[in-house]
């Protein structure tokens, strides 16, 4: 990279650049219960800021109970210290409240891909009904509740399977 | 009371805690219990979402108060007589219907209560209240649904569930007392009664009377059953203090 000169500008831009590194491997830190997700794909990472050898990831959960937090946070520190990082801190952030419509699109496509109906928009439009990640057939709901906290249990009415539905917040 | 009069913030924090974590002990001890697998893994959702909600206005409350007890401390470390739960939460599970008619008193109390405090000035309990105000919302949904399903279904499942909102209502006056600051917006009351009377004809249950309402919860005044719950809680961190999962 070309640097100018401007006094201190070798520092910025290499603070940029662990930056850009940082994001990058938090790109590889997957959801602990989904693991075909990574944290990025949730959109459940707010900053990351870097000072020195320092980096700060600031987090916000989602559902407030979900276990799988405590994983989460340990592994960004594993993969963040083992890149060189002598220390990573890793705040937790509650607002704005963490809505599934932060999910990535191509965190979507994964999802379905795994068996699990994405969760749909809640913007602006009225929201459809779920279908089927296997067969895009009609369903019916087994259970609000499902192996995770994220998740609602449903049935295709076409296909029969059950499935998995990642509900909206 | 505690000794010193807590700040009014720290003491909401805490009082909301103090619910969450109560609350989430109570419905965990239906884990493998439950009628059915399905309503197993619902009630364990529903305690995880309030023991992540205890747990973070715990740890807001504990650094409100910047006296270095940690979210652990305040939830293992403190006595029956320090907690500020209201005493709905405490009751014992009983049977099913019980556990629904408590929850369903509980959750149309949260979704307004979590309204309110997502518009707060704490940027901090704002977030946790706008965050827990969807996981409320989920939980109505439930508890509702199966106190509809058992009043409007046999005269066995009517009696019991008229029985168990029968018993938990004396429970639902402190829901509007004063307590800590924040914890009783405006118009907490109307939004209540709207949303229970609205459950309780759907399901053909009647409504009790208002009378001789026990309170005590927000003041550290407990029934008998918090102690026992507390026990249990609190005595693997009692016996090997600042013990850590």
């Amino acid at each position: 990279m070309d640097v100018p000169h401007v006094p201190g500008a070798r520092v910025v831009i290499r603070t940029l650049e662990r930056e850009a590194s940082a994001r990058r491997l938090l790109d590889g830190v997957v959801d602990p219960e989904i693991p075909v997700v990574t944290i990025t794909d949730l959109g459940i990472v707010r900053d990351v800021e870097v000072e020195g050898s320092t980096v700060t990831v600031t987090v916000t959960p989602t559902y407030s109970g979900c276990p799988a937090m405590e994983t989460i946070r340990a592994d960004i520190i594993s993969v963040l210290s083992r890149a060189g990082f002598d220390r990573v801190d890793v705040t937790t952030v509650y607002a704005p409240a963490w809505s599934t419509d932060w999910i990535t699109t191509d965190g979507r496509r994964k999802l379905r891909d795994f068996g699990i109906a994405p969760p749909r928009d809640l913007g602006p439009d009225p929201i459809g009904p779920v279908v089927c990640p296997r067969c895009s057939g009609e369903s019916v709901t087994v259970s609000e509740f499902g192996s995770t906290a994220c998740k609602a249990l449903l049935r295709c009415v076409a296909c029969l399977e059950p499935f998995d539905h990642f509900k909206e917040i | 009371m505690t000794a010193a009069a807590p700040p009014r913030l720290f003491g909401a924090a805490l009082a909301l805690g103090d619910d969450n974590l109560v609350l989430s002990q109570r419905l965990a001890e239906w884990v493998s219990r439950a009628p059915d697998l399905e309503e197993d893994i619902a009630l364990t959702n529903i305690a995880l979402d309030h023991l992540g909600q205890a747990r973070a206005l715990l740890r807001h409350a504990a650094q409100l108060e910047g006296n270095d007890r940690s979210e652990d401390d305040l939830a293992f470390g403190r006595a029956e007589r320090s907690f500020t739960n209201l005493l709905l939460v405490e009751q014992p599970n009983g049977d099913f219907a019980q556990t629904m008619a408590r929850q369903v008193l509980f959750d149309a109390y949260q979704i307004p209560l979590w309204d309110a405090l997502s518009g707060g000035s704490d940027a901090t309990l704002a977030g946790i209240a706008a965050k827990a105000y969807k996981e409320a919302q989920y939980h109505f949904r439930h508890s509702s649904t199966w106190v509809v399903r058992l009043g409007d279904g046999s005269a066995e499942s009517h009696r019991r569930m008229q029985s168990a909102i029968d018993k938990m209502w004396r429970f639902t006056g402190e829901l509007f007392e004063d307590g800590p600051e924040a914890t009783e917006p405006d118009g907490l009351r109307a939004a209540w009664d709207g949303r229970i009377a609205a459950v309780l004809a759907e399901a053909g249950l009647e409504r009790p009377t208002d009378s001789h309402f026990a309170t005590g919860g927000r003041h550290g005044h407990h029934t008998e059953h918090l102690g026992h719950l507390l026990a249990e809680m609190q005595w693997m961190y009692r016996t090997y203090p600042g013990l850590e999962w």
